[in-house]
């Protein structure tokens, strides 16, 4: 599979590196050049020799996206740090470029689960700590 | 009528004032907690402090009986998220939204979030009227009925100069509606002479300029080029 991913932070470069160690096609984007350490960091060889990709651009800069490849992507993930952001270019990967399968992170629950119901693929940190936090605490 | 703005800068806090003098009832949003009190002082009740992109904040300014929702946040992934959250669901029937990055403008279009503002292409827009090299200037975009009117100046030794209205060739879903010359302006019949200097003004489906413009300019050429 091809995967673009939106944003290198803690959540971004791990799927990343998990994805590529797996032996998946993977393309990372990140505003911000020094991200890029995070998917050198604990490995053999850096990020690009292990045969991953890195462009940087900004989340809603299209031309970047593309670069990146996302008119190719089987997978698109949105991790950049900004709700808004993810929700936002989820939608344009999913409208825009047709990917089929798109994922984003929103750390407001609210937010969440309502484009959860239209359709997106959310993944909720923060609904994860509170049902996790809940049951240990109500054990 | 009830409108709800979110953001309080320059832009937001401005439109309240003026939407107050015109006796509508407004509610403003601000997320920045120094902003709001400074805001406060002014608009007192009328202020929220709060992200108007977290839906508890919205359904406190009461969105769900909200008329218009302004969304002039200094973020566009902000403003793009405000209002299609108001609409599809809360089910505002009126939307408006600022472009603080034009080139983001798309981004708006694509997630069906209209009329979109950009204070940036306004003024290009103005630049554009003001210096005439540009040659074409877009006046109108009726995105929804999908026409548009420009306006052209006429060159010296174009193929339009000094043709009847009905010889200048123009593509089908085009047609001249008006000619400025001088101070004043005219609708042309079919056979009013179009000459060097004129102003016209054309109304098309979007996507033919490129067809158009060459009949106004020299020797064929885009004029904007």
């Amino acid at each position: 599979m091809f995967i673009v991913i939106v944003g290198c932070g803690r959540v971004g470069s791990a799927i990343a590196k998990r994805a590529l160690d797996a032996g998946h096609e993977v393309s990372v984007v990140d505003s911000d050049p020094l991200s890029h350490e995070r998917l050198d960091k604990d490995q053999l060889t850096t990020w690009e020799d292990a045969g991953g990709r890195f462009t940087v651009s900004t989340a809603l800069e299209i031309d970047g996206l593309i670069e990146a490849g996302i008119e190719q992507a089987d997978v698109f993930v949105a991790s950049t740090s900004g709700d808004n952001t993810n929700l936002v270019i989820a939608q344009i990967a999913q409208r825009r470029f047709k990917v089929k399968r798109v994922v984003v992170r929103v750390a407001d629950p609210g937010r969440a689960s309502w484009y959860a119901e239209q359709g997106l693929l959310t993944i909720c940190p923060t609904q994860v700590a509170i049902d996790e936090a809940s049951r240990v605490v109500l054990a | 009528m009830y409108v709800i703005i979110a953001g309080a800068g320059k832009v937001g806090w401005n439109l309240a004032r003026e939407l107050i003098a015109k006796e509508r009832e407004v509610t403003l949003v601000e997320s920045d907690h120094a902003r709001y009190r400074v805001v406060e002082e002014e608009l007192e009740h009328a202020v929220q402090y709060g992200d108007a992109t977290e839906l508890w904040v919205l359904e406190r300014a009461g969105i769900q009986r909200a008329d218009l929702v302004i969304a002039v946040t200094g973020d566009d992934e902000d403003n793009i998220l405000i209002c299609q959250m108001a609409k599809e669901k809360y089910g505002v029937q009126r939307i408006v939204a600022r472009v603080n990055n034009p080139r983001n403008l798309q981004h708006f279009r694509l997630l069906d979030v209209q009329p979109a503002v950009s204070a940036t292409d306004l003024i290009l827009r103005l630049i554009e009227h003001e210096v005439p090299e540009y040659g074409l200037v877009q006046l109108l975009a009726l995105e929804d009925e999908h026409l548009e009117i420009i306006e052209l100046e006429v060159s010296p030794g174009s193929s339009a100069a000094g043709r009847r209205v009905q010889d200048v060739e123009l593509p089908d879903g085009s047609l001249i509606i008006s000619v400025l010359r001088g101070c004043a302006g005219f609708v042309p019949k079919a056979d009013s002479v179009i000459q060097p200097g004129d102003q016209v003004l054309l109304i098309l489906d979007p996507g033919l300029e490129a067809q158009i413009t060459p009949q106004f300019a020299p020797n064929g050429a885009s004029p904007s080029a």
